[in-house]
């Protein structure tokens, strides 16, 4: 009974809530696709999904810091770009354009984060504003089509795996470098770090007389996000290929599972596991979109939908218990002196 | 009195998320009367007054209201606006005023008389006037901008805005938490004039001294249960606070403890001084409680402020255990061993929606050169040896009262084994027996060699606790008294009717 009861209270938490979703919608897969489950079809899934997930965990530090990233899909689309640019067939090339990307990534997170703090503009705008940099600044650059090619090594990560395993077929690269990013995020939010940014995200204020040096953290967030925007491009141009537009869009589509997974814009609040939960959850209904043939121009609207109702929900959640402290009588209130 | 009481509520129960709050609460209000609501913190006086006010809507019970030609009816609000068309107004602790607008607009905000179509502004502040003429207040213009006034004027316009919409019954929480000792008396006699009046006042507060001086009944509330229903002629304030906190206060404040000795000087300024305070020369010993004494704006936050790195000394020097030291930042204080409970815990002090783990590692966290694996091990025992009452470490302290939040507030610093604690209004709005809990708190650390700097408004608490009393006046020290001195004298220099003569201005 108490087990029901913690169940059902974790379910009415909008983190929780998350898991139960994407339960659904893959029950809602398998009925439609018994297939789904079988181990080839799964890591199929799994490989594609990877970026999006790998996305969500670097957009989640932004957004718990009490900030946006918009900025993301620009960049996935930029370091793409870049690197068929740079590589240009050479197999030779791939570990010095990887680190340059690297480069590329934290420098451009670095901007985000020290304008955002530094100059006090609105991370919405500032990021807004490094969309449209990026986004016009690649197509200068490449004179509209993006050039050059990639090398067979840089595309192993997004493309490839460890194949002929029993059961499974072929282990994605995509899915183990997701689980280990993964498990570093989880592992980063529980570090002294993690929980500077959770505080300064929940009361900025606060944390800084505690010491903390808020501004360092959120911008350390933006340099995760700007992380995480690289290793997604590396995976989406070894599994997509290159083109200048195979970011467009995706800020939106991670936003929506961040939020999806019931963390709060405006920081303080959920975690990094959910966010990577919504992450999945999305890529799961548009599968179930793709089983019931629905047409895919229908993404964007499903996603605006699934945001409101998302922010509406949770700001319902929060609504509820008012912030009157309601004191617990359950425990003893002995205070001996 | 009236045969049928203007408010009868009985049985009210109330949960949050499962949380019982409210037990099977009543309470009844005769017209014309001023009752009191006392509890500790986390007693349901809160919920229950948000009930009366139409912000929550109570799970079990009935409120009867019998208000004007209406008669007796049961009434159940879902919205504040019912309540207020009910003639039910409740005055909070943060006021619901807009900032932007004049006194007169406030409180017609909603009810604008007009003519023509168009606002009529003159009739408007002509019947501010009236209301503020007619509660007793003159120098408060209905033109006057809500922003530019003081803490007590918004109170008042607060209050001429309940008076104007008809309001029978008011219900303050706390109205006098924010207000200096001058404008408690202007409160006063409004509370009388609103009675004469007719109009019953429900009064939620801590202070005793303000519950016998105003109030004709009181109903005690204890962990969300009615305790006891009184006349005040018939109760004594010990009886209160026993049946408050359920045991009796042997002693208001604790004595030293034994072994307590001032040793080195831990904190020294010399000549500090910036855009709020000047000329501060201040020592605190090791062992030792200094009192910074002084009215609202004398200068005392700006003090612990400038000491913590938050507006920094701009002028002078401080030395922190003998050495110099320039603190500009909070890290940089906390690095030298200095911590700072803030006056606004809320704000300041806690994350709300992180738990009570997360809060009281916090400084830990925050700062490499305080954090160590021993430090956060004692965490737990820390916040039980403050007795704090939560339903775990992972409880979010949102859910916490006020006394349990401040206990949060001060493991956090604690946990860093600071030097010099700076405590800021550390009993500010928090219930009785957190207070003492706090105070005994204060004596240990003392005890144990920390540098105790503690500001208070409550001058008795200063007087009770600290070993000595620094008393300011407009950002100056104006002058010195020892522990146990009597208010009197504190605030002679405190108004700066006495100056140190050796303090040339």
């Amino acid at each position: 009974m108490t087990r029901f009861r913690d169940l059902i209270a974790k379910a009415a938490n909008p983190t929780g809530t998350v898991f139960i979703l994407l339960a659904l919608i893959l029950v809602g897969v398998f009925a439609m696709n018994p297939g789904f489950f079988e181990g080839p079809s799964l890591m199929a899934f799994l490989k594609q999904a990877a970026p999006l997930v790998i996305l969500a965990a670097g957009q989640y530090f932004v957004i718990v810091s009490g900030n946006f990233d918009l900025s993301v899909g620009a960049l996935v689309g930029a370091q793409v770009v870049i690197a068929a640019r740079l590589i240009d067939g050479e197999e030779s090339r791939t570990l010095p354009v990887i680190l340059a990307m690297i480069a590329f990534g934290v420098a451009v997170g670095l901007v985000n984060g020290l304008i955002t703090t530094v100059l006090k503009v609105q991370s919405f705008i500032t990021t807004l504003g490094m969309l449209l940099v990026l986004y016009g600044a690649i197509r200068l650059w490449t004179g509209g089509a993006p050039t050059g090619s990639l090398s067979e090594a840089f595309r192993q990560a997004g493309r490839f795996g460890i194949e002929d395993v029993p059961v499974l077929g072929q282990v994605p690269w995509a899915l183990l470098i997701m689980i280990g990013l993964g498990a570093g995020a989880i592992a980063l939010m529980r570090s002294r770090f993690g929980r500077v940014l959770m505080a300064s995200g929940d009361n900025e204020r606060a944390a800084a007389l505690s010491g903390a040096r808020v501004d360092a953290a959120r911008t350390a967030a933006f340099v995760l996000s700007g992380l995480s925007a690289t290793v997604a491009g590396i995976l989406i141009g070894g599994y997509a290929g290159v083109s200048a537009q195979v970011g467009d869009g995706l800020e939106f589509t991670v936003i929506t599972a961040v939020v999806l997974g019931g963390v709060v814009l405006g920081g303080g609040r959920g975690t990094v596991l959910a966010a990577m939960a919504g992450a999945l959850t999305i890529e799961a209904l548009f599968t179930l979109f793709n089983q019931m043939a629905l047409p895919a121009t229908l993404r964007p609207t499903v996603q605006g939908a699934i945001l409101i109702a998302a922010v509406a929900y949770a700001a319902r959640q929060r609504a509820r218990p008012a912030p009157a402290p309601a004191t617990p009588t359950a425990t003893a209130t002995a205070t001996p002196s | 009195m009236s045969e049928t009481p203007l408010l009868s509520m009985r049985g009210i129960g109330k949960s949050f998320l499962g949380v019982p709050v409210l037990h099977g609460v009543d309470l009844t209000i005769e017209q014309g009367e001023v009752h009191a609501l006392v509890g500790e913190n986390g007693a349901g006086k809160s919920t229950l007054m948000k009930i009366l006010a139409g912000v929550h809507s109570a799970d079990a019970g009935t409120v009867e209201l019998n208000t004007g030609e209406s008669g007796g009816r049961m009434v159940s609000f879902t919205h504040p606006l019912q309540a207020q068309h009910a003639g039910v107004a409740s005055v909070f602790q943060e006021f619901n005023l807009l900032p932007e607008l004049s006194v007169a607009e406030n409180v017609h905000l909603g009810r604008e008389p007009r003519r023509r179509g168009l606002i009529d502004r003159r009739a408007m502040a002509e019947r501010t006037a009236e209301v503020l003429a007619d509660l007793g207040v003159e120098d408060l213009a209905p033109t006057a901008k809500v922003g530019s006034l003081s803490v007590a004027h918004q109170q008042i316009t607060e209050i001429a805005k309940a008076v104007s919409q008809g309001a029978d019954l008011i219900c303050m929480d706390e109205p006098t938490a924010a207000l200096a000792d001058a404008e408690v008396e202007l409160l006063y006699r409004l509370v009388r004039r609103l009675k004469e009046r007719g109009v019953s006042v429900l009064y939620v507060s801590h202070r005793l001294k303000e519950i016998f001086d105003l109030c004709d009944r009181i109903t005690v509330l204890k962990d969300g249960r009615l305790v006891q229903c009184a006349d005040t002629a018939d109760i004594t304030p010990d009886d209160l606070v026993t049946a408050m906190v359920g045991r009796r206060i042997e002693a208001v404040f604790p004595e030293r403890l034994e072994g307590t000795a001032a040793g080195e000087v831990r904190l020294e300024v010399r000549g500090g001084g910036n855009a709020w305070v000047d000329g501060i020369d201040l020592d605190v010993r090791a062992g030792e409680i200094v009192g910074l004494a002084g009215l609202q704006g004398s200068g005392r936050t700006e003090i612990a402020e400038a000491v913590f790195g938050i507006a920094p000394f701009t002028r002078g020097t401080v030395k922190v255990d003998g050495k110099p030291i320039r603190i500009t930042r909070p890290r940089k204080a906390i690095g030298a061993g200095i911590a700072l409970v803030t006056e606004d815990r809320k704000a300041q002090g806690l994350a709300l929606r992180q738990s009570v783990r997360a809060n009281a590692r916090m400084v830990l966290d925050a700062n490499a050169r305080v954090h160590s694996r021993k430090r956060l091990n004692r965490i737990p025992g820390l916040l039980s040896s403050l007795d704090l009452v939560a339903r775990g470490e992972d409880q979010e302290v949102r859910y916490l009262s006020g006394g349990n939040q401040q206990k949060v507030v001060v493991a956090k610093w604690l946990a860093a084994e600071p030097g010099v604690i700076v405590l800021d209004e550390p009993t500010r709005g928090i219930d009785v027996g957190a207070k003492h809990k706090l105070y005994s708190v204060i004596r240990e650390l003392a005890a144990e060699g920390l540098a105790v700097l503690l500001i208070a408004s409550e001058l008795i608490e200063v007087i009770g606790l600290a070993d000595r009393i620094v008393v300011l006046h407009d950002g100056r020290i104006a002058g010195e008294l020892p522990g146990g001195a009597t208010e009197q004298d504190v605030m002679a220099y405190a108004t700066g009717r006495r100056a140190e003569e050796s303090r040339p201005a």
